[in-house]
């Protein structure tokens, strides 16, 4: 099933999508405002009407920097031995149809659209062979970048890459069980409806249960914990009033719009 | 083979005193921000492939599965012989802070606390693994948050390591490259504190290292001293 967390009339509620899984697949034909929702105690209500959470309680965000082969041709990186990892905190997740801010002056700022793994059960030393137990369902991810602000020193920094609102996740926590194969799923990026990106996790350098037998190894993985693994090559700079969608077969389509520093006082 | 994880790793929260009473569990540092530690890297700061000392803070995060209490055992991998332990002073944040001011940033904080950034030692600072930082147990914590009010100046604390009981390292907060105060104002223009954050201000350069069966206590002046036990990996 796919549920989502919403805020709605003081509180903070579980909802599913009215139509069911089958409204989220395809390639953002739906109008998402059209999308209705059913809170857990019966009511229903539109997606517009409420405020998106991410869609479960997150734990550490674990992200893989050049994980599609693509994608690290296109910033002209050599082939890697070990997965490229870094860590985000709480504070730069940001739910659907959220506002992400682009501060004044940058001149590179992009999306980055990727297939978001959440464990279910604790994870210490897993094989390969039953990494897939571990996973209790997948969610969208887009993994914003500033790289204007890229240092040479433990790259890449927090400045580009854990900002307020630049981690979304969503719309929906899609449980394992209902995506037949996690390696075979298409992700795409539209900005302003116009398809920009888009890949396959097929293509994954480091396919998932690689790396969870990877991290595992030497971090234990408890439940909440997520994994965003990566996105492929087509990416593009991201303006103010912009909005980005992300699909990604059978996980739906998390939309998020690009602001200037003056909604947020700045 | 199962590596221990302290008990209290999971569930760590070490209840304080002043709201909001209980950290968070995140745990944010800054690296390269003691003046030894751009020192020992002399020249090679400005070569490749680093091309410039850093300009923004730079910063990194112990995760969840890193926190441990003191006294709590740290395991040392098989991929090493021995491991750093680098001793900072780690701000508690208080109230929700974004894009604060630095002459008004500690009133953000709640308190203090002695933060260990175990580390396995690597000497490329490009894009080091995670694995180097992010194990279980790595960041030994406390032994408690003491109250802001308690501590007359937070940029004129001395650190010490010791080993076995040897004395392996002193250093100041005086010598951090962003204080205390700037460093928060720099590091909440772009990502928000919340309560109960901690944000460890750098350690010093060089780092001593512990080997299997060694211990490593970490004093600051008036925030106790945190015993910090190594242990091999398990066979």
């Amino acid at each position: 099933m796919m549920r989502a967390r919403v805020a709605y009339s003081g509180a903070i509620h579980e909802a599913v999508p009215i139509a069911g899984a089958d409204r989220a697949q395809g390639a953002g034909a739906e109008d998402p405002d059209r999308e209705r929702l059913r809170l857990a105690d019966g009511r229903m209500v539109a997606a517009e009407d409420v405020v998106w959470l991410p869609p479960f309680e997150v734990g550490t965000v674990i992200a893989l920097g050049l994980n599609y082969a693509d994608h690290a041709k296109e910033l002209a990186f050599n082939a890697q031995q070990e997965p490229l990892v870094f860590l985000k905190g709480p504070g730069t997740l940001l739910g659907h149809r959220g506002m992400t801010r682009r501060p004044a002056g940058v001149n590179f700022m992009h999306y980055e659209c990727e297939l978001a793994v959440v464990i279910g059960a604790e994870a210490r030393q897993v094989a390969r062979a039953h990494a897939m137990d571990h996973v209790a369902g997948y969610c969208i991810a887009n993994d914003y970048a500033i790289r204007d602000y890229l240092e040479n020193w433990y790259r890449p920094n927090l400045r580009v890459k854990n900002r307020d609102g630049g981690t979304v996740l969503g719309p929906w926590f899609v449980d394992s069980a209902d995506v037949a194969d996690p390696a075979q799923l298409g992700l795409r990026t539209y900005v302003n409806g116009q398809l920009k990106q888009q890949g396959n996790t097929r293509d994954l350098i480091f396919d998932i249960p690689y790396l969870i037998e990877y991290l595992s190894a030497f971090m234990t993985l408890s439940p909440g914990d997520v994994i965003l693994t990566g996105t492929p090559e087509g990416v593009v700079n991201v303006m103010e009033g912009d909005v980005v969608a992300c699909e990604i077969d059978g996980l739906g389509r998390l939309v998020n719009t690009i602001v200037a520093d003056v909604v947020f006082g700045r | 083979m199962v590596e221990h994880v302290p008990a209290t790793a999971g569930c760590l929260s070490m209840p304080f005193d002043v709201y909001p009473y209980r950290l968070s569990g995140t745990v944010y540092g800054a690296l390269l921000n003691h003046r030894s530690v751009l020192a020992a890297l002399g020249e090679s700061a400005n070569q490749l492939p680093y091309k410039a000392p850093p300009i923004a803070p730079i910063l990194y995060i112990k995760p969840r599965n890193t926190l441990s209490l003191s006294g709590d055992p740290v395991r040392i991998p098989l991929e090493t012989p021995e491991l750093e332990v680098g001793a900072c002073l780690g701000l508690v944040i208080g109230r929700t802070a974004c894009k604060v001011s630095e002459s008004q940033a500690l009133d953000f904080v709640a308190g203090y606390l002695i933060v260990a950034d175990v580390s396995v030692p690597h000497s490329n600072l490009h894009r080091p693994s995670v694995r180097f930082k992010a194990r279980d147990g790595f960041c030994p914590l406390g032994p408690a948050v003491t109250a802001r009010a308690a501590v007359a100046n937070c940029d004129a604390l001395m650190l010490r390591i010791h080993v076995d009981g040897v004395l392996a390292q002193t250093a100041s907060t005086a010598d951090l490259i962003r204080p205390a105060a700037r460093l928060l104002a720099d590091v909440t223009d772009f990502m928000t504190l919340a309560p109960g954050d901690v944000l460890a201000l750098g350690s010093a350069a060089p780092a001593p290292r512990v080997r299997p069966n060694q211990t490593a206590t970490i004093g600051i002046d008036g925030l106790g001293s945190l015993r910090i036990p190594f242990l091999g990996a398990v066979p």
